[in-house]
Order: C-alpha cells, then structure tokens, then sequence
C-alpha cells in the first residue's frame, strides 16, 4: 500500500459527504498527492478500491489536471508563476535567480532530491508578485532575500 | 496561521457607512464564529429563514440588482429565479472559488480572512432556489482558503447555523467544501459541473443550462465568491439601501484587485462607477506608477478583457462605462503596465496562459490558441515574417464565438484589441526582429 491509514481515512471521510462517489475523485486525489507527493497508476488503483469507482474512471480525471505531478518530484516542489502580474515584477529573472541558487534549469530535480523547479499559471496572488508555491505553501512578495531565505531553511530542515 | 500579505483599503471600508465587503479582513479574529456574530454574523441568514419566504429572498436579491463578481455580470437574483419550481429533483448551489483569471485574487481573501461571510450568502442563496446541500468549489492550490472553509464550516455546523432543523424552522442544509485540481476552465460553470462530477473539467453545452440540468443532472445554480459574500449585506439593508451604492445598473460595491507596475498592488473596495484613473494613482489605492513612468496599458477586468490605452483610463469602474470603452468589467482585476513594456511579449504571457488551459474539446480553441502561442512567440524572439498579424487575425476570427465556453473568446478578445491599438508596434517587432521597448523585468 502506498496510501497510509491516515490518507485512507480521510479519503473514505470524504466519500460520504457526497451523493455520487465519483465526486470525491478529485478530494481523494488531492489528499493521495498530499501524503506522496505525485500520483501515479498504483495510487489510482488504490484511490479506486477506497472509493469503489473504476480505476480507469480515476486516471480519466487526474491525468485532465496538470496540478497533479505525475512523476517523482523533489520533497520540495518550488512552483514559481509566470504569468502576467508576476511577470511584471519579475517573475521572468526570479525563475533564472532560482535556477542559479538551486543548479538546476527549470524542469529538474537537484541531486539530492531535495528541490524540484517549475513554473505554473496563474495561482490567484497576484496583488502580492512575484510569488512561488513550495509544496502546499504560499511564498509571496518575494525578493532575493527572502528567497535565499526560504531556502535556507528548506534546506536546514532537509 | 498563515495570514496572507496582500494590501486591502479595510481602514477606509470602517469608516464608511456603505462599503461592507472589506470591513473587518484585517481583523485575525473575523475568521472565528464568535468574532464573526459579534459583527453582526448570521443575521441575515437568520432573518430570511424564520420570516422570509425563498421568493421574497429572489425578489430582494433582484430588486437591489446585484450581479455576478465573477465576470459575466449576470443578474443573480435573476439567475436564482431560472430554477424550475415544479421541479421534483434535488437542487444544489455552488459557490465558484475556482478563482484563476490571471490578475484576480479577491475571492481568496474573503475566503481566508472572512469565510462566514461566504457561508452565510450561501446559505441565503440555497435557501431561495430550496437548496439542502450546498458546494463550495475550491482550486486545489487554495490550501489555506480549503481549510479555513472547511474549520468555519465545522464552526457554522456547531453554532447551529447549518445541519439539521436550522433555527427550529425545519430546513436541512448541509455544505460541503470541496476542492479542486487548479484548472482555470474550471472557474467555467459547466466545466465546473463536470468536475465537481469527477469528470475531465470540460465545458458542456447549453442549453440545457445549469439552472435547470446541473449537478447530477438537477437544477443547480453557480455563484461567485464575491456575489454571495454580498448577499447577506442585501438581506440585511434591503435593496434599496444596496441601490444608494454604485451606479443606476451597477449597483454596490466592488473588490477590485490591482496588480502590475502600480507602487502599491492590493485588493480594493469601492462603490461601482469608481474612477479607473484614481484607483491607480490614489495613495490611498494604487499610489502611482512604478518609477513614476507613464502607463502603456491597462487590463480592467482579468487577463481576458481588451485593453484600455493610457488616454482611456480615465473611465469608470462599472459594467456599462467599461462596455461602452470596448472593454468589460469582468472579474475586477487591474492589471497595469507602464512604458517600458513590449506589447507582443504581454500577449506572449496571456496566450501561453490561454493554451495551456484550453480543456482541448473544442477544435478552435484546442488548435486555434496552440497556433497563436507559436505564431506569437516567433515575433517575440525576433523571428517573425510579414503576414504574421494577418495569420494572427486570421486565426483569432475562426475562434471567436465558435467555441462551446468562452474561454476561446477570452484567449482571443486582449490579442484583438492589443493589434487594434498598437499594431505599429507589432510591426516593428515583425520588421526589426526585436522589441519597440526595451523590456526586462529584474526581480531584486
């Protein structure tokens, strides 16, 4: 089992708040790629036993949403958005700061699996640009200082 | 918890007797239930359930003229009243908190920073379509907007306010926050439907329209975040009293989320009908232009409405001024850029956005916005051949209004406007193989 007893719980939790189970695809993968990290085949076999919907019924919606990792990510995965208001301030040469301090290029994994960076659309901070999501977090009105600082601890914390 | 920094003009929304939306999101406390009733929480739901009738809600709801925050400015009292009363089948409202239109970020902080709010409109709302379980459609991404929801409803069903046998009056209502996997074709309804289904978020065609085959195929109604976070407000005051706010056909007040080259972004109330101009170089909003340069262009609406050049922002901020000024009010998200901003590199952003969000259902928007972003990124890098704005109209034409959602309007309407008013510009990139201005944005 890849899911754990917490995941499980949670997921059955969800199942019987809606009237169709089918609804609670996307909750119970939301809660799989909390606890993994990425979602792939063996956890849409498992999320189809949890909530009795086709497997193939699963992969059907997860592989639509591109929020969704469907490939082993780094334990932390640095989203930095490019679009248009983050782009304004730099969205751009925040992508390039990070690339340099974390030796990857976009896209990439570091060496010890710690970081993974990529780029996402919009994710609705955008009064507050440039910003990055680490895992489930918000970083926003970002700055140099403050990234080095973020990843600092990241990096403390391993 | 994590308190997000964005800038509100709260301090001013306390102090004035008719903006309500923002009066009390700097205050930590708002989020607890007690905080939330102390403020005058619940009272309106309250006062529509033991002595109002569900049509006499629709009534109020369509008599202040309140219309949807989202973007498409529809009537929502109307809208509740397209829900079939004969009709034998459940029905199901859902609040939209899919919020993803690139600029806009408004919804997030009712949600984080007054989530009872959003629940007491809803609650109002469902009670005037007889709604018994109601959705809260949340992006994935929104971690702390899903569990503030989720630990205020928990609060909500504890106090009473939700659950069984609300106030004695024998109404069952029950809410369920659900999340979703960040697709911005989600925040359209039917995609919406479909995904809150468990399906691919593609959009459906209508009709049949939502309010009569939704969710599990019953009549459902899908409203903004910010639409029923106002509702309480209008079952509060009456809709006469919404109607002193705002213009004769935009009434209320507005969030308004400014983002781009302004000295200070932030998430703003105002009355509708407020000056375009002021917001941006108030210091009470926006505070002028970064580096004190000129403006080039503004986005008034989100990333999908046309452009106004620099001698158009003095307008108002309401449906028909923007209307007439070619664009649209949609979802209330400013977006400013200054003089050293290359137009094709803008329009590179948005259409980068545009293709990867297209669900792929529709052929023009599918195709249409993949040959644009190639098309679009070869003028940037300076790669550009003659024809290419004519291949561009070309192209944006056959999208236009040919697709099941508007999502291809909305990849298609900034790329038109952006050639209508800086088509030398365009060509310049395509002649030179470089930008007009000089843009990079350095992040410090």
């Amino acid at each position: 089992m890849i899911l754990n007893d917490d995941s499980v719980t949670l997921i059955k939790e969800r199942v019987g708040l809606y009237p169709r189970h089918k609804s609670a695809i996307l909750p119970a993968l939301t809660i799989a790629y909390h606890q993994v990290g990425h979602l792939n085949d063996d956890v849409y076999k498992e999320i189809s036993k949890i909530i009795k919907v086709p497997y193939v019924e699963i992969a059907e919606a997860a592989t639509f949403y591109t929020m969704f990792p469907k490939e082993s990510v780094g334990k932390y995965l640095v989203q930095v958005c490019h679009n248009i208001s983050c782009a304004l301030l730099g969205a751009d040469s925040l992508v390039e700061y990070l690339e340099q301090k974390l030796d990857i290029k976009k896209g990439e994994t570091t060496k010890d699996n710690l970081f993974t960076l990529v780029t996402v659309e919009c994710l609705g901070s955008c009064a507050t640009a440039p910003m990055m999501q680490i895992n489930q977090d918000y970083h926003e009105n970002l700055t140099c200082e403050k990234v080095d600082r973020i990843l600092e601890e990241l990096r403390a914390k391993g | 918890m994590f308190y997000s920094p964005v800038i509100t003009n709260a301090a001013e929304v306390a102090q004035s007797e008719k903006l309500h939306l923002f009066r009390y999101v700097e205050d930590p406390e708002q989020v607890k239930i007690g905080t939330y009733e102390t403020h005058g929480g619940y009272k309106a739901w309250k006062k529509a359930l033991t002595s109002m009738k569900p049509g006499e809600v629709i009534d109020e709801v369509k008599k202040s003229g309140l219309r949807g925050r989202g973007g498409a400015g529809f009537p929502a009292g109307m809208k509740w009243s397209f829900i079939p009363k004969d009709s034998p089948k459940p029905r199901y409202l859902i609040c939209n908190a899919d919020e993803s239109e690139p600029g806009t970020c408004k919804d997030r902080v009712l949600m984080e920073r007054d989530p009872h709010a959003v629940i007491e409109g809803m609650a109002i709302a469902a009670f005037a379509i007889g709604c018994h379980l109601m959705f809260v459609y949340i992006r994935g991404e929104f971690n702390h907007s899903i569990d503030r929801m989720q630990a205020a409803v928990k609060e909500a069903y504890e106090k009473g306010h939700l659950g069984k046998n609300v106030y004695g009056s024998g109404y069952d209502l029950n809410m369920v926050v659900h999340s979703g996997g960040g697709a911005y074709i989600c925040g359209e309804e039917t995609a919406l439907l479909n995904s809150l289904e468990g399906e691919r978020g593609m959009s459906r065609i209508r009709p049949p329209f939502p309010a009569i085959e939704g969710l599990y195929a019953c009549p459902t109604i899908i409203n903004n975040v910010e639409t029923l976070a106002s509702v309480p407000h209008v079952i509060n005051h009456g809709a006469d009293w919404y109607k002193t706010l705002g213009t004769e056909k935009s009434p209320g007040s507005k969030i308004f989320s400014l983002s781009g080259h302004v000295k200070r972004p932030g998430n703003y109330e105002v009355e509708l009908g407020f000056n375009l101009k002021k917001l941006i170089y108030d210091p009470a909003y926006g505070g002028g232009i970064l580096g004190d340069k000129k403006v080039k262009g503004v986005i008034p609406g989100g990333s999908s409405t046309p452009f106004l050049t620099a001698d158009m922002i003095d307008v108002n901020l309401d449906y028909e001024s923007l209307t007439e000024a070619g664009s649209m009010l949609g979802s209330g998200a400013v977006i400013v850029f200054h003089e050293d901003t290359c137009i094709v590199w803008v329009i590179l952003k948005l259409i980068h956005f545009y293709r990867h969000e297209s669900c792929g259902k529709c052929t023009p928007c599918r195709e249409g916005t993949g040959w644009l972003e190639q098309i679009i990124r070869r003028i940037e890098q300076g790669k550009g051949i003659p024809g290419d704005i004519e291949m561009i109209e070309d192209v944006c034409g056959n999208i236009l209004g040919r697709t099941i959602c508007p999502l291809g309007d909305a990849a298609v309407m900034p790329i038109q406007s952006s050639i209508k008013h800086w088509r030398d510009e365009w060509q310049y990139h395509i002649d030179n193989k470089k930008c007009l201005v000089n843009t990079g944005f350095e992040f410090k």
